[in-house]
């Protein structure tokens, strides 16, 4: 067993976790990061393909490029990584917090910090979460398995494919699996529009001519020790038409069907989490509703781009890092989601500094705008172009935005789009 | 002749409208000058970017992650990828190390993007 002193821990080395713990050393704050992986980067290291770090560092990168962008950073810096280490339970500890983790090379460790940052992403949702009726052969893999096996590892998980749910992950899943030498059949999508980016479905469904039956399930898995095919039918109006069910045969299933932010040791902690997005409820500061443990990426909400991951995390660094300096805690108010959102990040504001707002819409639409209602007064718009579930929006509220005469007690803010 | 197409240059993925008019192409509803590039070239000699892996000895990955440092004709991908699976990289590797050089004079090189130790 062994006892480490530091003021931040991060719990969690990839884009999140590294970003969050570079400026945090920046700030000149004594910081450590636990990744259960042998390297850092997370789900990044699998993710061949590349378009990420647009944002970021204005140019296209693969995952494994941006990942070692910020390893980089990290392996220069005094920061203490620990791989290979698993993180069981973080429990409070006079005013700081203490946090246990286990590996096979260091054996238990317990930490006594400060400040925690949750940077644990997320992971899939699985047949179970969908509920598809049929035997349960071999065959059937989350995509983002399938795609470790086969980019990492060096593994075929089959030879003719049907991928279930337009997800990003998904559709990318479609072209690496084509590209080495599998036959994929076909992407099937509950929902009546894509899941995943528009760039996705054209080069990676459009170019090899696979066909993406929207508004269709999966009704029925065949095979007994092996997947042997796959039953389809339309939906309309949320009623399965089984007389138009059809059938594909194939020996592979893999599900695209959504994430989710991966919150168990924050549960366990006793942090309260935001029905919308499974992710922590948060402050301005990205702090969760326990005191010192702050949360970013995709723990927090299940984010599109790593770019956005990346910014979000380094702004909690900078907020971590504030808290540790006990800097004066300012008056936050409220916010709420109004129509066609499905929820906004963070949970409140504050009228004394810019914030910065990601959220989700509800629908699909051109030339929407985003209304922004203070105690039921409209205080400004922003017209957005095009906006659908898949692609979350960011926006940002200037600190001399905010009249600040009429900002009271019970002040909230409404954010709603309007199409 | 006017072509509607999804600009794949970045994530935003404009609806491009690409209209040729004998030797003159214009693009329009671009958010960027890539998209420009982006719309020419897809209806003249449509390209890809190719990524993919090579096997590699490691402790870390029996795979390491390959890029072309640009995109490619469309019809050489599959010959590409066949030559690709064949070559084994030899560990310690940085990324942007070059794997295959001016891959079938189209003056792009296949690099890693990846680094592993020794």
């Amino acid at each position: 067993m062994r006892d480490i002193t530091t003021e931040v821990l991060v719990i969690g080395g990839g884009s999140a976790g590294m970003a969050a713990a570079a400026e945090l050393r920046e700030r000149n704050h004594s910081v450590a990061i636990v990744e259960r992986e042998n390297l850092l980067g997370g789900i990044l290291n699998q993710c061949i393909h590349n378009g990420f770090g647009l944002h970021r560092f204005k140019e296209e990168l693969t995952g494994p490029e941006y990942a070692e962008r910020y390893a980089s950073i990290i392996e220069k810096s005094s920061i203490d990584v620990f791989t290979g280490t698993t993180v069981t339970e973080i429990a409070k500890c006079g005013e700081g917090k203490k946090v246990y983790a286990y590996s096979a090379s260091h054996g238990m460790l317990i930490f006594h910090v400060k400040a925690v940052v949750l940077a644990m992403g997320c992971r899939e949702r699985n047949r179970g979460n969908i509920g598809t009726p049929g035997t349960r052969p071999a065959g059937i893999y989350t995509a983002g398995l399938a795609q470790r096996l086969v980019n990492m590892e060096g593994l075929m998980p089959g030879s003719k494919c049907v991928i279930v749910g337009s997800g990003d992950i998904g559709l990318i899943m479609a072209r690496r699996m084509s590209w080495v030498g599998a036959d994929v059949k076909a992407v099937v999508e509950i929902q009546p529009y894509p899941a995943g980016l528009t760039r996705n479905i054209v080069q990676c469904l459009n170019d090899f001519n696979i066909p993406l039956h929207l508004s269709h399930v999966v009704s029925e898995i065949y095979g007994k020790d092996r997947v042997e095919g796959v039953d389809v039918t339309p939906i309309r109006q949320g009623v399965e038409v089984t007389k138009e069910t059809f059938h594909i045969e194939c020996d592979t299933l893999l599900l695209s069907v959504g994430l989710i932010p991966d919150n168990e040791i924050a549960r366990k902690a006793g942090i309260a989490i935001n029905p919308e997005t499974n992710g922590p409820l948060v402050d301005s500061s990205l702090m969760t509703n326990i005191e010192g443990i702050f949360a970013c990426g995709n723990v927090l909400h299940v984010h599109d781009l790593v770019d956005f991951v990346s910014e979000e995390s380094q702004r909690c660094g900078t907020f971590v890092s504030d808290y540790i300096q006990g800097k004066e805690e300012k008056k936050q108010f409220r916010i709420v989601p109004g129509s066609n959102l499905k929820y906004v990040i963070p949970n409140r504001f504050r009228a004394d500094r810019d914030n910065h707002f990601y959220m989700r819409s509800l629908i699909v639409r051109n030339h929407a705008e985003l209304v922004l209602t203070l105690n039921g007064k409209e205080l400004s718009r922003k017209k957005l172009r095009h906006i659908q579930p898949s692609e979350m929006i960011s926006f940002k509220l200037g600190e001399k935005d905010l009249p600040d005469s009429v900002l009271g007690e019970e002040s909230s803010l409404e954010i709603s789009l309007v199409g | 002749m006017t072509k509607e197409l999804i600009c794949i240059s970045c994530p935003i993925g404009c609806h491009l409208e690409v209209t040729k008019n004998g030797d003159d192409i214009s693009v329009k509803n671009n958010k960027c000058s890539r998209g420009e590039i982006y719309g020419r070239e897809e209806l003249l000699a449509p390209k890809r970017v190719v990524t993919a892996t090579c096997p590699v000895r490691s402790d870390l990955m029996a795979r390491i992650p390959v890029k072309t440092t640009g995109a490619i004709p469309k019809e050489l991908i599959n010959s590409l990828l066949e030559e690709l699976y064949r070559t084994e990289v030899k560990t310690p590797v940085s990324g942007g190390d070059i794997i295959i050089r001016n891959f079938r004079d189209t003056g792009i090189d296949i690099v890693s993007t990846k680094s592993l130790p020794g």
